[in-house]
């Protein structure tokens, strides 16, 4: 479980995080939805360390991490997956290598094992009989299959994914929204997604939080967002007409 | 990059480089990667300093012997002034510069790459210090094999002035090799190598300075280059006359 408590964060005089809180619970995708610059990204690039907020707190099951030292925090990240929006593969490494790379850093394991693991990675994500095959050559939704396959090589107790189906088909953006949702129930993930699409909110929302101007401005699951008062979510989840048409009565 | 003076420019690069030389996550990781960097950026710049050091190894000597138009300087001195011009000034400073060119604008765009497809913050979150993983090595790398391509850009350099010497009848094979024998002090190779392993140092730190606080996109990354190219051409010359300064003249 992961808590943010009274985060205030200002770059320069504006500032763009005020006073948020909100819980983030193990074994349920975390939605953190809003408009374009809402403050979505911020608030999870706080929580990676990423960025420093001025106020406020980031628990990790109780540990404080605005407090940690440097080490302290090196060691947490080892816990720690993100699924960047452009999937931050390395550009000079294979398939393989990506997903290895995390095993060889901070496990003893033997060569075979880290391949093994590797393989399985590779598997869950359907990427299987591609371990030799460089970024360049993948698509976009691979690629961020690839990225999560590497996340989740090092088991962790933490997911967090910056818009991961930004740049892709529908058809692929339901297959990663229920990849993270798969894996997140399987191995009991703590996981935040940060996101626009409603397609993410209404199929993987567990618990959403909607930032509006850097606020907390609402909190519930798929099955409330789409029957909420609030004026300004309802703008956002029945952005186009086509969506508004079909608005429950 | 972000507009900062000189002083603040300074501090953070002292402060990349007390991260960069923190220790390593995984001693074995680091070890794969100074051998990789050994064989990117020194093995893989072998065949340009072999070309370059040939060529003007031909061209100080076939200068030299058409200056020593005096009949009382002996023709062996064309084989000396080659041998002392190459081993002083062309090997180590010359061809370090072409080293500041080449490497370092490929070290500061690799890492401004990196930073800006957030490769290096994946990097970061994963629990690893970026700065040692990706600096580090190329440094240890650079300042092991950098002495070995001057020296072997020196002996070329020399090959090359002979070759072109007795070829155009600068000089004849017996007065070359007289020349390039006589009046050898070992302390110039020393001299030599001291400045290739500061050379060494300042052309991959200062490139990957400039590629580490990359912030933007594709345009960036290009500026970022060119700057590390030209400060370390900025910093090769004045750290040259400093430490010559400091070596030659008592």
């Amino acid at each position: 479980m992961i808590e943010i408590k009274n985060i205030n964060k200002t770059f320069g005089d504006r500032q763009i995080i005020f006073d948020v809180s909100f819980t983030f619970l193990p074994g349920k995708c975390n939605l953190v939805i809003g408009e374009s610059g809402s403050g979505k990204t911020t608030i999870m690039k706080m929580m990676v360390g990423l960025v420093t907020p001025e106020t406020g707190e980031i628990l990790y099951d109780g540990a404080d991490f605005l407090s940690m030292t440097l080490r302290e925090k090196q060691e947490l990240r080892k816990s720690i997956g993100m699924l960047f929006q452009g999937g931050a593969l390395f550009d000079s490494q294979t398939l393989e290598e990506n997903v290895i790379f995390p095993l060889d850093m901070f496990t003893d394991m033997s060569k075979e094992e880290k391949l093994e693991r590797a393989n399985f990675c590779l598997k869950r994500v359907n990427l299987e009989n591609k371990n030799k095959l460089f970024p360049s050559e993948l698509s976009g939704g691979m690629k961020k299959r690839a990225a999560l396959a590497r996340s989740l090589s090092i088991n962790p107790k933490y997911l967090f994914c910056d818009e991961p189906n930004s740049g892709l088909d529908p058809r692929t953006s339901i297959v990663i929204d229920e990849l993270i949702k798969e894996v997140t129930e399987e191995f009991n993930i703590t996981t935040m997604v940060v996101t626009h699409d409603m397609n993410s909110v209404i199929g993987i929302g567990h618990n959403i939080l909607y930032l509006y101007k850097g606020k907390k401005w609402w909190e519930g699951t798929n099955k409330q967002v789409l029957r909420t008062d609030n004026k300004e979510l309802l703008d956002f989840v029945y952005a186009s007409e086509f969506l508004r048409e079909l608005r429950p009565k | 990059m972000e507009k900062l003076g000189l002083i603040s420019h300074l501090g953070r690069y002292a402060m990349l480089l007390n991260r960069t030389f923190s220790k390593p996550e995984k001693l074995s990781v680091y070890m794969r990667q100074i051998f990789r960097e050994i064989d990117s950026l020194g093995i893989g710049s072998l065949g340009l300093i072999a070309i370059i050091s040939i060529f003007m190894g031909g061209v100080i000597t076939i200068q030299s012997a058409y200056n020593f138009t005096s009949p009382f300087i002996p023709l062996y001195a064309v084989g000396l002034g080659t041998r002392e011009s190459i081993i002083l000034e062309f090997s180590p400073t010359i061809v370090s510069l072409i080293m500041a060119g080449k490497v370092g604008s490929n070290i500061a765009s690799e890492i401004g790459t990196m930073r800006i497809s957030e490769q290096i913050d994946a990097l970061e979150i994963m629990g690893v210090n970026s700065a040692a993983y990706l600096i580090m090595p190329k440094i240890i790398g650079s300042v092991f094999i950098f002495p070995f391509l001057i020296i072997i850009s020196m002996f070329l350099g020399i090959l090359g002035g002979y070759v072109m010497g007795v070829a155009t009848g600068a000089c004849s094979s017996y007065e070359y090799i007289f020349g390039i024998q006589s009046f050898f002090v070992p302390f110039n190779i020393a001299y030599a190598l001291t400045k290739t392993v500061i050379f060494a140092f300042i052309i991959t730190s200062v490139s990957s300075y400039h590629g580490y606080y990359t912030h933007g996109g594709a345009l960036e990354v290009g500026k970022a280059s060119t700057k590390s190219v030209v400060y370390n051409s900025i910093i090769i010359l004045i750290t040259n006359l400093v430490v010559t300064k400091l070596m030659l003249v008592h």
